[in-house]
Formats: C-alpha cells, sequence, structure tokens
C-alpha cells in the first residue's frame, strides 16, 4: 500500500461572513476577512490517494485520471472565482478554509467514481494552504474509505 | 519520536513495459514512456522511529544516517539512467512508486541494525507529485 500525492493551484476569493452573526461580531470575530468586497488567495491543494501498487504498470493511481477529476470537479469551478457568489456550496456555508478543505473532499468523494471505477485507489486526504502559514487537512476516515466503493454514483453523506 | 532527513539526486527514467507496443506504453504512462528517458530532480524524505539514547539525547547518529544514504541511495542513483544502471529497474518499471519501495527496502536493514526504526520514506518525483510509503504494513 502506497500513498500518492498529487498538488494543485488555485486563485480565488472569499469574505469570512455569517449571516448569524451581526455586523459587529463578524468585524470582531473574522477581522480583516470581513471586508465587505472580500479578498484573495493563492491556494495550494493536495490530494491524497491510497491503494496498492499494481504488479503490472508499477503505478498506484493513474496520474491523468486524478487530474481529470480535480480540474473538472474542483479547479474548474474555484479558479480566478469568487467563492461566495460562484460556488453553490457557500450560499448559507461560511467559505473558512475550514469548510472549503470538506467541500473539496465531498465533492472529489462525490465524483470519485467517475474516474476509479475499482476497489482502489481511495481518497485519503485533502489539504488546503491558504497560505504559507495557514494549512489546513481533513481526512477520510478509513471506515467510510469502503463505504465510497459500495455507494459509487450515490450522494456521499459523511460529513467527518 | 520521529526524524526526517531530505536528501537529493536528480535521475532519467522511462517508464515503458518491454512486452507492450508503444501505443500501449503511451496510453499507461504518456509522455513518461518515450523512449530516450527524461529526468527529475527526486528529494527523498526519511523519516525514523525510535526513542533519544539516555546517554546521547539522539534518535540516531544523524552523521551515520547520512552515509548510509548517500551508499545505498544517492551514490548509486544520482546522474544515472535509472533503467540501465540501477538494478532492479533493468526489469521492473521506475515509476515513482516502484522507486521509493526499492529505497525503502535498501535502507530499511542497514537502520534497523540501528535503535532507530524505518518509519517511512516520502519520494517527490516533482514539487506536484510525491509517494510515502511505510513499508508493508498498510
Amino acid at each position: 500500500m502506497i500513498r500518492v500525492t498529487r498538488r494543485y493551484n488555485f486563485s480565488a476569493s472569499h469574505r469570512l461572513h455569517s449571516p448569524r452573526l451581526t455586523e459587529r461580531q463578524n468585524r470582531e470575530i473574522y477581522g480583516k476577512c470581513n471586508n465587505p468586497h472580500g479578498h484573495g488567495h493563492n491556494y495550494v491543494l493536495e490530494v491524497s490517494v491510497r491503494g496498492p501498487v499494481d504488479p503490472f504498470s508499477g503505478l498506484a493511481v493513474d496520474v491523468a485520471a486524478l487530474d481529470r477529476l480535480v480540474q473538472t470537479q474542483i479547479l474548474s469551478h474555484f479558479h480566478l472565482r469568487d467563492m461566495n457568489r460562484d460556488v453553490p456550496e457557500f450560499e448559507g456555508l461560511v467559505p473558512t478554509s475550514e469548510n472549503l478543505a470538506l467541500v473539496v473532499k465531498e465533492r472529489l468523494q462525490r465524483a470519485w467514481a467517475q474516474e476509479f471505477r475499482g476497489e482502489w485507489p481511495v481518497l485519503e486526504k485533502v489539504r488546503i494552504q491558504e497560505t504559507p502559514r495557514n494549512i489546513f487537512e481533513v481526512f477520510v476516515p478509513v471506515e467510510s474509505r469502503t463505504v465510497q466503493d459500495q455507494t459509487a454514483g450515490r450522494e456521499f453523506v459523511s460529513k467527518s | 519520536m520521529f526524524i526526517t532527513r531530505k536528501v537529493e539526486f536528480s535521475a532519467s527514467h522511462v517508464c515503458a513495459r518491454p512486452d507492450l507496443t508503444p501505443e500501449q506504453n503511451q496510453a499507461l504512462y504518456g509522455d513518461a514512456s518515450r523512449p530516450h528517458g527524461h529526468g527529475h530532480n527526486y528529494v527523498l524524505e526519511v523519516t525514523l522511529e525510535g526513542e533519544p539514547d539516555p546517554v546521547t539525547g539522539m534518535v540516531m547518529d544523524l552523521k551515520e544516517l547520512k552515509e548510509i544514504l548517500n551508499r545505498e541511495v544517492v551514490d548509486p542513483m544520482d546522474h544515472r539512467f535509472l533503467n540501465l544502471e540501477v538494478p532492479p529497474f533493468d526489469r521492473v518499471v521506475p515509476t515513482t512508486e516502484n522507486l521509493a519501495i526499492e529505497i525503502f527496502r535498501r535502507l530499511e536493514p542497514k537502520i534497523k541494525s540501528r535503535a532507530a526504526r524505518l518509519h517511512a520514506v516520502r519520494l517527490y518525483e516533482t514539487e506536484d507529485l510525491y509517494v510515502d510509503y511505510f513499508g508493508e504494513k498498510i
């Protein structure tokens, strides 16, 4: 078993503002990130997958297939976009990098079977670097990695 | 406790199986199957697990680890064409996955004789693609 990690870049803007908080609370909690006109980052996304090395090809993952999946599910929707207004998941969800990592994970899990139809490889981790000082990682729980294969094509509901 | 040491080496390779046609190899490995090869600046991170020795305060003498890395990995692989010059890649396709596994196999017995244990190797083929191998354990 081996883990393969691929790194991608995208640039996007966001504004951290919760409708459940007052204007003053938003300013206090989110500080400069609450600027009404938003601001942007050069995000670095790392996607880690796990699987056995195929003895014939010597490969654990078809990197071209992973690139296609990330391009169609993530980069084409996030790169050079305003996440609050252009990404439907962030209607009613604050686009913190915590939530961004979860959204990216769920998008990849939901579409996984479009590129990976077998038991392996499985999605293991999504890592978002908002700036070189702020890094967010979310792991796919081991038990749901197999559920994901059994429910391929159906809505994936894990929130962890 | 984990300690990690990093080394770099540059090598060329071809990802292709001799029993496949050029078209089949292109479908499987893409441009990495071009017959004359291409190179990478590989970056290897080796992580050991162990407890600090009560006398020296060290998990392992890093100078000794550096010598092992040079002897087992850098000297035989740096500025080499892996397929032609570094067994077993005369018969095993030198994908990043297989190269990481081979490096782990070379290092594990050399480190085992010390107090530390080889936990993982991380091999960067480029800044944007790397693999982690933890040995036979899952």
